[in-house]
């Protein structure tokens, strides 16, 4: 299916809010006005845009250490998501999660996490809730090729398979575990083969490509609605910054051509060169939109830094719930 | 739900009274299911969940594969989403495979979400030596839970509270443990047919005297009452504390009956070194040091696996023996 003009622009806005909020933070953590470490998503926004494109705020993801991307995609509030990488007590968590734990479940994004492949076994939950419930609800795991050498990924999977839960399983190959290059954690190119293994159906699609991205998970998004379980796609990517951080702070994991390269196809350049091709958006249209995240940010990065800091007093608060059960009468 | 004032006289082994309260929040709750390795149709290896999935379906009882990760992870997301999971880890040795979703995913998603998440989902297993078992099959492992901000823990010594427990547990909308123990599953006691909670948190008094305070659970609560019976023959009366609930840790009751008596020993099944009677005995001695008249004992386990053949075995377990000669030992320091 092509997706719709509106569905066309709703991506580029998606994928150009990442972008500049991840920026932003960039600039931020250079400047030490964040705490803590920072996993920027620039390159990947084709992927988290494509996939959340077809999801409503009741359908569900799990994120990564990687995870500004998702949230923004799912529809994150951005003042939220700034003072929450302050540590700000105005943040999403109340400044207790920070940039890995970040998470907005009214927006069915079920969090961030530190632990690689630690998201995948909550999404499938959330997937058997879905169909617990009889609804048409789907749930999504983004998790990265690193993630799919771990125990959990491989298990969750298989019960995902199993039970024929509602679930969606996108790999972000950005063909680098950390600083360790894929092909010295695996000896198989294409992280999709693993799907054939727990019989779900898998597809490979460009991730700098947006609409390929978008195409792919419609359809796998569709088939999950349908009842007809979970399915894999693969989508070959990169980021532009290190693994954490901005800069690679001398380390030579991979080439500065090989970087160039990836760059010459940066999925929101690419995207607006076919918008205009296509007569869907101009150049002074998309700059509109730049201009719009960009005073966005600055209006979220000044309500962050104006925000008081967590009560120390709070400190024990949510530990635990107070113990009234919030079930059914019996 | 408040326990009922008297039992009916109705006797009922603990493993059934597991069974009886899960069957019972189930019809009272639309979103409580239970899911776990070969819970639904062979109902459980111990029998625990038999019937279950014949009466609630497969949705309600769900079969799952060897994949203790995928299966807190199922309960974990499925909790957020607003159901009220049973997972089940078959034996608790089995649950140090789960222990990422358990430790950094359920102990922490609400803290770390700011509060945003409740996670009424229970974890039940099954706990300890004496079946000849051996190493991966009959660890106490519940201290190294008790250490994880975010998890409750309890150890039934009876019928009566595994029910109770059970369904509190079930209420509760935290993540909680329910640690059976293998040796206690055909142990009949008097257990109410309505359902009815024990609450979390608070420990009972099983045997009542002043020489000397005895703190455990479990299964050892059996022991330290035969120990407790056998003292009592030689002039010596017993207190025996039940915890219960090992997190969070009724330390009140435990403070009030050392200062009573000035005697304690603490006794428990699992390893003694790095077990809970370290964390107890502290807790004593910060809140009742003037009132100690010995050193507190601790008495558990000795610092190796648990062995196969009987004979280790029993070696390795503390015994009703073992405790009533620490207990005339140190009613007489």
């Amino acid at each position: 299916m092509d997706p719709s003009p509106e569905t066309l622009l709703d991506l580029h806005r998606r994928m150009v809010r990442i972008r500049h909020f991840e920026e932003a933070a960039g600039r931020l953590a250079e400047q030490n006005r964040l705490p803590g470490f920072l996993h920027l998503y620039v390159g990947e926004e084709a992927v988290a845009a494509g996939v959340c494109a077809n999801l409503d705020d009741d359908d569900q993801i799990s994120s990564t250490h990687r995870g500004h991307g998702h949230l923004v995609a799912k529809g994150g509030d951005y003042s939220g998501m700034m003072a929450e990488l302050m540590g700000k007590a105005t943040g999403y968590c109340g400044g207790k999660g920070g940039s890995m734990h970040i998470c907005d479940l009214d927006l069915g994004m079920l969090g961030a996490n530190g632990i690689v492949g630690g998201g995948v076994p909550i999404a499938v939950g959330a997937g058997f809730a879905n169909k617990y419930r009889g609804t048409d609800r789907v749930s999504v795991v983004f998790f990265g090729d690193g993630a799919s050498n771990i125990g959990a990924f491989h298990e969750a999977a298989n019960m995902a398979a199993a039970l024929s839960l509602p679930v969606l399983f996108v790999c972000e190959n950005n063909e680098y575990g950390e600083f360790t290059p894929r092909d010295r954690t695996m000896a198989i190119t294409d992280v999709v083969d693993r799907a054939a293994g727990y019989g779900m159906p898998g597809a490979i699609v460009d991730g700098m490509d947006v609409v390929a991205v978008w195409e792919a998970a419609h359809e796998a998004v569709s088939r999950a609605r349908r009842g007809e379980g979970p399915s894999f796609i693969e989508a070959k990517t990169y980021r532009f910054y290190n693994h954490h951080g901005v800069q690679t702070l001398g380390m030579k994991y991979r080439s500065d051509d090989e970087l160039e390269q990836w760059k010459q196809r940066d999925p929101i350049e690419l995207f607006e060169d076919r918008l205009a091709s296509a007569g869907v958006l101009g150049a002074d249209g998309a700059q509109a939109v730049h201009a719009a995240a960009e005073a966005d940010i600055e209006a979220a990065i000044a309500f962050a830094e104006e925000s008081p800091l967590p009560d120390p007093d709070s400190l024990l608060v949510d530990v635990y719930t107070p113990a009234v059960y919030s079930g059914a009468a019996s | 739900m408040t326990p009922p004032a008297e039992t009916d006289g109705r006797s009922i082994a603990y493993g059934a009274a597991f069974a009886e309260g899960l069957a019972q929040m189930m019809d009272a709750d639309p979103n409580v299911f239970v899911a776990g390795e070969d819970v639904g149709r062979a109902g459980g290896v111990f029998g625990s969940f038999r019937g279950l999935n014949e009466r609630f379906g497969d949705m309600r009882v769900v079969d799952t594969p060897i994949s203790e990760q995928a299966i807190v992870g199922l309960g974990t997301g499925a909790a957020v989403s607003g159901l009220r999971p049973v997972v089940d880890l078959m034996f608790m040795d089995f649950m140090l495979v789960a222990m990422d979703q358990i430790v950094n995913q359920a102990a922490k998603l609400k803290y770390m979400f700011g509060g945003k998440a409740t996670l009424p989902m229970t974890i039940t297993t099954s706990a300890g030596a004496g079946l000849s078992a051996a190493a991966q099959h009959s660890q106490s492992l519940e201290a190294m839970l008790c250490h994880i901000p975010g998890l409750k823990v309890v150890m039934p010594s009876n019928p009566y509270d595994a029910k109770g427990l059970l369904i509190s547990c079930i209420r509760d909308d935290n993540p909680t443990v329910f640690v059976k123990h293998k040796r206690l599953l055909g142990l009949k006691g008097e257990v109410p047919e309505d359902p009815y909670e024990v609450p979390l948190g608070a420990a009972s008094t099983v045997r009542s005297g002043d020489d000397v305070t005895v703190v455990t659970y479990g299964r050892m609560v059996h022991e330290a009452t035969s120990a407790a019976d056998a003292m009592a023959a030689e002039g010596i009366e017993c207190d025996v504390i039940d915890l219960r609930t090992l997190q969070p840790l009724d330390m009140d009751t435990v403070v009030q009956s050392a200062q009573r008596t000035s005697r304690v020993a603490v006794v428990h099944e699992a390893v003694r070194f790095g077990g809970l009677g370290g964390e107890i005995a502290s807790g004593i001695a910060e809140e009742a040091f003037d009132y100690l008249d010995a050193p507190i004992e601790r008495i558990g386990a000795p610092f190796s696996p648990v062995p196969f053949s009987p004979v280790l075995e029993k070696e390795w377990v503390p015994n009703a023996e073992l405790i009533g000669e620490r207990i005339r030992a140190l009613a007489a320091a």
